[in-house]
């Protein structure tokens, strides 16, 4: 009980999460930075920031729901947490595991997109509420070809629950390239989920201010903003424990150096891909998520069909 | 889905001056429009009226931070024509380098602008960074970054040495090649040609009825270029192309500019190489002629026009400025039609906007229409504020006359 | 031609190169020799013919004088807008361009400064 209390709450539950997610935003950040030519931030921006905003004044609009305004940050925080539970970090077995929590992994990673379309709806300023909208409609584009993009590894697999695909792997080396168009294609949608360019539609700052979060200041916003850090980190290693479980077998240091080094190289890449784009708009996101995600996502899933009945011959 | 209006300014990030545009939208479409000036009024054409012909010049070069030299220009070349000067041909010549310079430096700030407001600030980071380079040229030359200072009544301020035409001439060969690699990204990404191809679209015959100027008009092939069609200071000297485009929208605006980068740096060599000899600048007399005179100057966003009234006095009459930005606010209303949301800011950068330079001070009293001379309008202002707020101005008069120590 | 991305090369490349912003206030970028920063005031040379405070466009320049052919400058700095219009009207070269540019202060008294008259070269005072 105290063993899993302490994973929960510490290792590698909420804190080191917490930690993962400043060191991930200041990664992101200064890799940015240094790809446009310019300095970046000291390594303790994100934290500063943080403390910064959780000191100033909480601001509730008058006319928004005060209860869901304040709730939607905690609920965002939570789902992420709980969902990191279930991702096997090295090595092949998460800290929880049941046949499913594939399923309800890419369920809790939707929640925070949600609790953003609420908070946005809930809100009821006008820049809020297009933001909320287009969460929602970008929401709808980008979330089927996810499923099916990182359901083809667990149909290779044959497990429904993360601890399963990775161990299939770790029994199957190499069998993971495969995937890697799965791989190109969740790369695409974690900047859609993470909110960034070209897909950082819901809060185009200069469309629509703030979007979602134009009426949230202080605390609030210090967690939604935590929110993304750490749904960034999450979301990484989600990547990178169905698109590239390599290396899982030599034992817990080598694979939390390996861990870190997959997630570092996935958060480099998607800062990669929002430095070089313009943003899309809403209309042009859905097109190119139904013409170009979905049918790669697609693909990918009937290879992988095709492969599990060759390969199991 | 519901119409709601959205109102963008006069503070919004996308704005980096208070205007206010009022969008009223079905989802992501725009239904309806409406523009509104005003927020930024500064009264320079009176104040013009109370300082002498020196100080204006520094007045209205300050119109606008990034077109100062237009207006500065504009300004001396009337008054130079009232006083019938002759102004010396190297002093031309500077004029017309200052002036390239000028239209680089507001063509790539534009094009930063232009990414940041779609998002690509990958775009601004570079485009601006490049643009330090001639901004720290116009240091070299005039003694400051912005607001250069470098035209006088006769002619110019500073003579300009050899080594700083080598330098300048450096300086355009790094440019050029800058400038080509965004032209190939503007060409070429995707991302950005999808954002900007078919956006804020406006046919040439409306073009021309809004008067649209500058690049707002020639990217809809309305080949109207003051430097070509009524040639100023050395232009009439130099060889270079007016640059037109038929898309008619956001992109064809974006290329016009681009490609007329590239026309700059070849009027900026030709004039170095073919700077003349010889004094810059002739005597000026403190107190101009009566008379009047207009003239037209190619700004960085499109045809600017001073007309000046003498006296006989060493103060004008009456100064009288049209900045680009008034003459193509018309045409945004326009061109937001049929367009999305999100490509409001871009329509609206993509006239590269200057508010401040274009407000005005137009305002009808009671129902029905009367003109109110200046006398009429002072005392309507104290009175409306003494009723209204309680403010008295005499009393704030005094002080503000203590304070800047009236002579 | 459609290249997706086409930017990728360029910032890969300058991710490995040093930035290109100045650390500044710890370095500070040296303006060029002509460059129009705060203005000074030689009271020797000065003759009183009060041309700068004429033309001068912000009304940041007085001139007093004090004794016989001795003149002080006291300066606005808040209100000068740094056109150099002084320096080209004094007939006599006793005012100056420096490349000085950090000129920001939080009290605004601190703008106000004279230039005195000195037996031993010029003193610089804040305004009374
Ligand atoms: S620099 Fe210009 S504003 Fe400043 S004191 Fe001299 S004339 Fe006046
Ligand atoms: S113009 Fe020169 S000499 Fe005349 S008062 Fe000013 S500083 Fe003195």
């Amino acid at each position: 009980m105290a063993q899993s209390l302490f994973n929960i709450i510490v290792f590698p539950g909420f804190l080191f999460l917490c930690l993962a997610g400043v060191c991930a935003e200041y990664f992101d950040r200064i890799f940015h930075a240094r790809m446009q030519n310019r300095k970046g931030p000291p390594w303790f921006q994100p934290v500063a920031d943080f403390i910064k905003l959780s000191a100033k004044e909480d601001i509730i609009p008058e006319e928004a729901d005060s209860f869901m305004f304040r709730a939607m940050p905690v609920v965002a925080v939570a789902a992420t947490v709980t969902s990191f539970l279930y991702i096997p970090l090295w090595g092949s077995q998460a800290l929880f595991s049941f046949e499913g929590d594939v399923i309800v992994v890419l369920y809790l990673l939707t929640i925070p997109t949600m609790t953003f379309f609420l908070a946005g709806w809930y809100s009821t300023s006008l820049y809020a509420s297009v933001g909320a909208v287009r969460t929602i409609t970008q929401l709808f584009a980008y979330e089927v070809p996810l499923f099916m993009a990182v359901l083809a590894p667990a149909l290779l697999a044959d497990s429904w629950s993360l601890s399963g695909i990775a161990a299939y792997y770790r029994a199957h080396p190499l069998y993971w390239v495969f995937n890697l168009p799965g791989l190109a294609v969740s790369l695409v949608i974690l900047l859609g989920k993470l909110e960034k360019v070209p897909f950082d539609i819901p809060e185009a700052e200069t469309e629509i201010v703030g979007g979602v979060f134009t009426e949230y200041a202080g605390r609030y916003l210090a967690f939604f903003r935590m929110t993304i850090d750490i749904e960034m980190v999450v979301a990484s290693s989600l990547v990178a424990a169905v698109f590239l479980p390599f290396g899982l077998g030599f034992g817990s240091v080598v694979g939390f150096i390996l861990y870190l080094l997959k997630v570092t190289a996935v958060i480099a890449a998607i800062c990669l891909l929002r430095t070089i784009f313009a943003r899309l708009r809403i209309d042009q996101m859905v097109d190119f998520c139904w013409k170009y995600i979905a049918p790669a996502a697609l693909l990918q899933l009937l290879v992988n069909i095709v492969l599990k009945g060759v390969l199991s011959q | 889905m519901s119409r709601v209006t959205i109102p963008l300014g006069p503070q919004h990030p996308a704005l980096k001056e208070p205007a206010n545009f009022s969008i009223t939208v079905a989802g992501e479409k725009i239904l309806s429009t409406s523009s509104r000036l005003g927020y930024n009024h500064r009264g320079m054409e009176k104040a013009c009226e109370e300082r002498t012909y020196i100080q204006d010049m520094y007045l209205l070069e300050r119109i606008c931070g990034i077109c100062s030299h237009s207006h500065s220009t504009a300004f001396v070349q009337t008054v130079e024509e009232i006083a019938g000067l002759d102004v010396p041909r190297r002093a031309l010549y500077i004029r017309t380098l200052i002036g390239e310079l000028e239209r680089i430096h507001s063509h790539l700030l534009w094009l930063g602008v232009a990414g940041h407001e779609i998002g690509f600030d990958t775009l601004l980071m570079y485009s601006w960074r490049d643009r330090e380079v001639v901004m720290d040229l116009l240091a070299l030359l005039c003694g400051n970054r912005v607001n250069y200072g470098i035209n006088t009544i006769g002619g110019v301020r500073r003579d300009i040495t050899a080594e700083q035409i080598a330098g300048a001439l450096r300086d355009m060969d790094i440019l050029e090649e800058r400038t080509r690699y965004y032209i190939d990204i503007a060409t070429s990404e995707p991302s950005f040609i999808a954002r900007l191809a078919g956006v804020g679209y406006i046919s040439r015959e409306d073009a021309v009825r809004l008067q649209a100027v500058g690049p707002t008009g020639r990217g809809s092939n309305v080949a109207i270029d003051i430097r070509a069609t009524d040639p100023y200071a050395a232009y009439g000297e130099v060889d270079f192309k007016v640059i037109t485009d038929s898309h008619c929208d956001v992109y064809g605006r974006a290329v016009v500019r681009l490609l007329e980068l590239m026309e700059s740096y070849r009027i900026v060599r030709q004039v170095l190489k073919e700077m003349p000899d010889g004094p810059v600048t002739v005597k000026a007399p403190r107190k101009i002629p009566a008379g009047e005179a207009v003239s037209r100057v190619e700004a960085p966003r499109g045809e600017d026009v001073h007309y000046v009234k003498g006296n006989g006095s060493d103060k004008p009459e009456r100064v009288r400025v049209r900045a680009s930005t008034m003459a193509n606010i018309q045409a945004v209303n326009k061109m937001m039609e049929n367009n999305n949301l999100a490509d409001v800011p871009i329509i609206i950068a993509a006239i590269d906007p200057c508010f401040s330079c274009t407000d005005r001070c137009v305002r009808v009293i009671g129902g029905k229409r009367e003109d109110l001379g200046w006398r009429d309008l002072r005392r309507h202002g104290i009175s409306w504020y003494r009723k209204h707020w309680g403010i008295d101005f005499g009393e704030l008069n005094r002080k503000l006359h203590s304070l800047r120590g009236e002579r | 031609m459609k290249i997706p991305g086409k930017m990728a090369k360029e910032v890969l490349r300058h991710s490995l190169k040093p930035p290109a912003t100045l650390n500044y206030p710890y370095v500070k970028p040296e303006m060029p020799d002509n460059f129009r920063g705060k203005i000074v005031f030689d009271p020797v040379r000065c003759i009183g013919c009060r041309m700068c405070v004429k033309d001068c466009p912000a009304l940041a320049i007085e001139i007093a004088a004090v004794g016989d052919k001795k003149f002080e400058a006291r300066f606005y700095l808040d209100r000068c807008i740094y056109c150099a219009q002084c320096v080209d009207s004094c007939p006599k070269d006793a005012l100056l361009n420096t490349k000085e540019y950090e000129l920001a202060q939080i009290d605004r008294q601190n703008h106000r400064i004279t230039f005195h008259a000195h037996a031993d070269g010029v003193v610089v005072d804040p305004a009374p």
